[in-house]
């Protein structure tokens, strides 16, 4: 494997007696999808969490492209390329959905301290911003209130944040929950091509869009990684089977 | 369409205070409240920067105020009245304060900041009500208005009206183009969603703490204009009753749109006038009011026209 993009190299998290994630150590290929499936309460969301920087891993270090980022804040993980898309829909509703975007362009692009002039006007910041919805098929809806947008839609926008941000790694966390099965269709659609040139990690529940993205699997059980490899691997693992899968999953 | 529609009330209120000298409103006391309810115009358009703009509810605002009066009063005991050194005095005086009580203020939120920005409000209205050289508790007449490079016409009623009018104007111009700029971005997008703003990379707090000092300073220039409107100050325009006033002209006048600010400024002035001189009991229909009025206008006086417009559709 060439050099990993993250490492997450014995983390553990505690909520009280609760080991959540526990002497967690993973590592993320610089291309391609790796999922992180288990069963609820393994700590999936935890652990993106503790990625992300919202929250603080009582040990263990996280390295993100070669550099210790464990005491970093989010804002500042963010800047050095790491985004992510929320599980429950965090757009800006009162903005527009090309200025949701524009303000993702705007945090790659040069300074925010700029008084004056209008940035809704700004062309470099609308131009990336457009482009960013096209590939997200939002491009007709720019103009709408992000609020105004359907569930689905609100999950497109979310991608198209996280891509305009142009980031070295995406933290998905459950980019299909709540999605009907055309949205997630589409949603898979545009995670499959999104895959060939970034680096993702991808938190989810709905096995089939895992089994189908996936590079690599790691399985999250209790908090500890029970097992990680390359999807046929895993399927056939037994100790995943046991402690995971479960008779349907044949 | 839509844009017009909403600027047509603003336009329409400026037009009225342009034209209010002509109006048979020239009696003097009809121009002094009217600029009284200018300046607190001036110092609500601030503090809805912070509020509908960042989010931040300060209920210390009125120290800014008072930080830009006391600059005045001291530079008037030194002697100095020019306004090329009173206006960036109490402007950068103010602004310089709000860095200060904000840099600590900021890192709070929700009823946290509310009572820091309270506690700094007090301990700016106790250090006032010190200082003994300027009156303390008693206040301070000044000895003369602000001189314009040693001309006297802002002593003149109606330049001083309109000088208010031009500076409230101004100001209302300035927080429109903070707010659709790059900066302004941030600070809305920070207030809407502080988490989704720090996953793209802000940090809410050097923008927040920036929109705090702009404030203070702006508010530092109401408090110079308060100064010259009534030649005194004294300890209570640092008072915490006014950062309420201030406060609810803000939440009267609607966190829509920056000129409900000045609506809602305007109008309590105004009102508070009218009512005191019906009757002596006048609180006791003024709070009722104000009360109805959170109640019943959502979007506050600047939302009214919409809310009218939607009543007529059914």
């Amino acid at each position: 494997m060439a050099e990993p993009i993250l490492r997450l190299d014995g983390l553990r998290k505690r909520f009280g007696g609760l080991a959540v994630t526990d002497d967690v150590t993973l590592l993320v290929a610089p291309r391609g999808l790796h999922a992180v499936i288990g069963p609820n309460g393994a700590g999936k969301t935890t652990l993106i969490h503790q990625v992300s920087g919202t929250l603080r891993p009582d040990a263990g270090r996280i390295w993100f492209e070669g550099r210790d980022v464990t005491a970093l804040p989010m804002h500042r993980r963010a800047r050095l390329g790491l985004a992510r898309s929320f599980q429950i829909t965090s757009v800006l509703p009162g903005f527009s959905v090309l200025e949701n975007v524009a303000l993702a362009v705007q945090a790659r692009q040069g300074s925010s301290f700029r008084f004056m002039r209008p940035a809704a006007s700004e062309a470099r910041l609308n131009a990336a911003a457009l482009a960013a919805l096209e590939r997200m098929g939002l491009a007709a809806r720019a103009a709408v209130p992000a609020g105004a947008l359907s569930h689905g839609e609100k999950r497109q926008l979310e991608l198209a944040i996280a891509l305009a941000l142009e980031p070295r790694l995406l933290l998905l966390d459950e980019p299909l929950a709540g999605t009907g099965p055309e949205e997630a269709e589409r949603l898979i659609g545009i995670l499959s091509t999104l895959k060939r040139d970034h680096a993702i990690l991808l938190v989810e529940h709905d096995m089939q869009a895992v089994f189908a993205l996936a590079d690599v699997i790691s399985v999250l059980v209790y908090g500890k990684v029970i097992a990680t490899g390359a999807p046929d691997a895993i399927r056939a693992d037994p100790q995943v089977r046991a402690a995971y899968l479960g008779e349907d999953a044949a | 369409m839509g844009r017009l529609r909403g600027a047509l009330l603003p336009l329409a209120v400026f037009a009225l205070l342009a034209a209010a000298p002509f109006l048979g409103l020239g009696a003097g006391y009809m121009l002094n409240l009217l600029a009284r309810g200018m300046i607190l115009g001036i110092a609500a358009l601030s503090l809805w920067l912070l509020v509908g703009g960042g989010g931040l509810v300060s209920l210390g605002h009125a120290a800014m105020l008072g930080v830009g009066a006391y600059a005045v009063v001291v530079l008037d005991a030194a002697g100095v009245t020019e306004a090329l050194v009173v206006l960036p005095a109490a402007v950068l005086v103010a602004a310089l304060f709000a860095l200060l009580t904000g840099a600590v203020a900021i890192g709070t939120s929700g009823v946290h900041f509310i009572m820091i920005t309270l506690a700094f409000g007090q301990m700016a209205f106790f250090t006032a009500g010190a200082l003994s050289a300027y009156g303390g508790d008693d206040g301070y007449t000044l000895y003369g208005r602000t001189t314009v490079l040693g001309a006297r016409w802002p002593e003149d009623r109606l330049a001083f009206h309109y000088l208010c009018l031009g500076l409230l104007a101004a100001t209302l111009g300035l927080v429109q183009v903070l707010l659709a700029s790059r900066f302004g971005r941030v600070l809305r997008a920070a207030k809407e969603n502080p988490q989704r703003a720090q996953a793209l990379g802000f940090n809410p707090y050097p923008y927040r703490l920036a929109a705090y000092a702009i404030a203070g300073g702006i508010a530092g220039l109401a408090g110079l204009l308060l100064a010259n409107a009534t030649e005194f100050v004294a300890p209570s325009y640092l008072a915490w009753q006014r950062s309420g006033d201030l406060l609810f002209m803000v939440i009267l006048g609607g966190l829509g749109a920056p000129h409900g600010a000045v609506l809602g400024a305007l109008a309590i002035v105004l009102l508070e006038e009218w009512l005191a001189e019906w009757t002596e009991h006048w609180r006791l229909i003024f709070g009722p009011l104000l009360v109805l009025a959170v109640l019943f206008l959502r979007g506050g006086l600047a939302g009214l026209p919409a809310q009218l417009r939607a009543l007529r559709r059914g």
